[in-house]
């Protein structure tokens, strides 16, 4: 079954909310209308606006943002013609009133993320985001980190909740093609027609396009992606790599690939700080399953207490740290340093 | 007549009552038996089968599946200890006032003022209903405080990191009402101007320890060194109560950066390794608050007994 009788899957612009990571969270107004405004053109279907952390993201633990959020939210709103605007949430991190204001703005999605054996503590943010009229999206996030049927049953937690789309999201690009597969197959077997699935991938292993390909073999519905890999880690999903690759395989997105592939590169890079890069640290961070939001903290860390960066990364991974958790990164560092 | 042998015991120790005989209530039993000064005499619960009620009896205390009303027609404990959750606690606590019976609520109900032991016993000991906030709360506030003595703080924010297993239903189902205790109580009695709070659940196996971090904002010229020092003391105040509570590395102190919103901030980490009295020692977040419970109902015994004396 297509996703609309246009569109064979829905696609995810993530770029004005992962890229807020790499970022450091210093979009401004200007950013967002400059990024919605082509991306919109372009046919992208959703644009998520947010903190990189979700709502209420900005503070000490995260990085403070340069323009609070609600307001590049409300300038998204206005300035999209035809996208919606979705915004991300982590309950423990954001509250509902923040949901309230977001929809008080104008966003009409609400994505609500918790790590992958958590679910239960977004039930009370799915109700209230179903009761707002938004539609809803759940994030199960680190989700290498268990398998096919451990992920299917808190999917269902969240469907119950009143979650409409489950994402498999690989926060560590530690996905490998089939077990993207696996997973995406145990969540549309669970979730039947209660609730569509998506997935959500990151390039820390270079498998982006690859393992959002096969998720949607397998019956994913919506796919997130960033612009030029504008995001956390290695970057995501670039969006205009994906969408040239679906057009070229009959896959429907609806979104224009040379207008994307301008958007990438006249609108999107200018804005970033830098390219996504599969370097070192990012590619450690694929390779040892660690959050992919981890990185510039590790690299400020890292040149602050003169340790390596990739070594903070392997301890986060020993750790089994889990998204939300940048403090330990300083405490690991600290701890690096007194070793020496 | 037994109104000696009554009139010896209480003025040895004050008497209690447990409400609630899960978890929480059966970790805090084990905690006032060694009291000095409170005698844990009565354990209530609402389900015959729980195996926390089998535990009261097993060390002496009389049990009871019937609920509080039974309890207070039959007894009158010097304090009630309520560990059942905030709507029960609700319908309790008017009932333990009519009678005179101190309440410490170990809920999330928040009726009575917000007790830190390290920070702010001494001013509530003949309140009739205290709240212990939350394990966060307990766990950071008093880092909050010892900052707040020092320099201004003008913003605090604490995260919060607990083991998925000691995570109960009541804080999953509801963990905006976390965050938001949380943060008041850094405003109220850590003395922040803003206070924020994050908490995260991770399902590690084995499980974590329960880490808290503290970040609170320093004005530029702060004597970092008479923070440091205030951090440390008030950290060996909280050990005192909570043996297992300890800082995991010196405060780390850093200048403002773009993302730091322009503010300067000390960074404090904290470990909080559970005693094991009933619950596993990575629930540091749950002996925390029967620590402190023991605490507080100390602080009242003390008074109770002075003023019988």
């Amino acid at each position: 079954m297509p996703y609309s009788a246009g569109l064979d899957i829905r696609v995810t612009d993530s770029s004005l909310r992962d890229g807020s990571h790499a970022k450091r969270h210093q979009f401004t107004v200007e950013h967002v209308q400059s990024i919605v405004a082509a991306l919109d053109d372009a046919g992208v279907p959703v644009i998520e606006v947010t903190h990189g952390d979700g709502l209420g993201g900005s503070s000490f633990n995260y990085g403070f943002s340069h323009t609070p959020e609600q307001e590049l939210i409300k300038a998204a709103v206005k300035t999209a013609r035809n996208a919606k605007i979705a915004f991300l949430m982590l309950p423990g991190v954001g509250l509902q009133d923040d949901i309230r204001e977001a929809a008080d703005n104008g966003a009409s999605i609400c994505r609500i993320a918790t790590h992958c054996t958590e679910a239960d503590i977004s039930v009370q943010h799915f109700g209230l985001a179903r009761d707002l009229g938004l539609e809803t999206v759940g994030f199960l996030m680190m989700a290498h980190s268990q398998p096919p049927e451990v992920l299917a049953r808190q999917a269902r937690i969240m469907a119950d909740a009143g979650c409409q789309c489950v994402y498999v999201v690989d926060s560590a690009g530690a996905l490998i093609m089939e077990q993207t597969g696996d997973r995406i197959a145990a969540l549309v077997a669970e979730l039947g027609s209660d609730a569509q699935v998506g997935f959500h991938g990151h390039e820390n292993l270079g498998l982006g396009v690859a393992n959002s390909v096969i998720a949607v073999r397998a019956g994913a519905l919506q796919i997130d992606g960033s612009t030029r890999r504008f995001g956390a880690g290695a970057g995501n999903t670039p969006v205009e790599a994906f969408v040239a690759v679906a057009e070229k395989l009959g896959i429907r997105t609806g979104i224009d690939t040379l207008k994307i592939i301008d958007a990438a590169e006249d609108v999107v890079r200018p804005i970033m700080d830098g390219e996504c890069l599969l370097d070192r640290l990012t590619l450690t961070m694929g390779y040892a399953g660690v959050y992919s939001s981890f990185l510039k903290h590790a690299d400020i860390q890292a040149r602050k207490y003169g340790v390596s960066g990739a070594e903070i990364l392997i301890e986060a991974g020993r750790r089994k740290l889990v998204g939300g958790q940048e403090d330990q990164l300083i405490e690991i560092a600290v701890a690096l340093a007194a070793k020496r | 007549m037994s109104a000696p042998r009554e009139e010896r015991e209480t003025v040895t120790k004050a008497t209690a009552a447990i409400v609630g005989s899960g978890n929480i209530g059966t970790d805090l039993m084990y905690k006032l038996l060694r009291s000095d000064v409170i005698e844990p005499r009565w354990m209530v619960g609402i389900d015959p089968g729980s195996p926390g009620l089998k535990r009261a009896e097993e060390a002496g205390l009389t049990a009871s599946s019937e609920g509080v009303g039974r309890l207070l027609g039959a007894a009158r404990p010097d304090i009630v200890f309520e560990a059942t959750s905030a709507y029960v606690h609700k319908e309790n606590a008017p009932k333990y006032r009519e009678l005179g019976i101190q309440a410490v609520d170990l809920t999330p109900a928040a009726l009575g003022p917000a007790v830190v032991p390290a920070v702010n016993l001494g001013a509530h000991l003949d309140a009739p209903n205290v709240s212990l906030i939350t394990c966060g709360g307990q766990a950071t506030i008093p880092i909050v405080h010892a900052v707040s003595r020092i320099a201004e703080v003008e913003y605090a924010e604490i995260v919060a990191s607990v083991a998925s297993p000691s995570a109960g239903p009541g804080t999953r189902a509801n963990i905006d009402e976390f965050t938001r205790t949380t943060a008041r109580g850094i405003e109220t009695i850590g003395g922040a101007r803003r206070g924020k709070a994050i908490i995260i659940l991770n399902p590690a196996e084995p499980p974590m320890l329960m880490q808290d971090t503290v970040f609170c904002s320093i004005p530029p010229g702060a004597d970092r060194d008479a923070i440091a020092v205030s951090i440390k003391e008030v950290a060996a105040q909280v050990a005192a109560y909570v043996p297992g509570y300890r800082l995991r590395a010196e405060p780390q102190f850093d200048d403002p950066t773009q993302v730091s919103g322009g503010l300067a901030r000390v960074a404090v980490f904290i470990e909080v390794e559970g005693a094991g009295d009933f619950l596993p020692p990575y629930s540091g977040n749950l002996d925390i608050m029967t620590a402190a419970a023991t605490k507080v109902g100390e602080g009242f015994a003390r008074r109770i007994l002075s003023e019988r004396s």
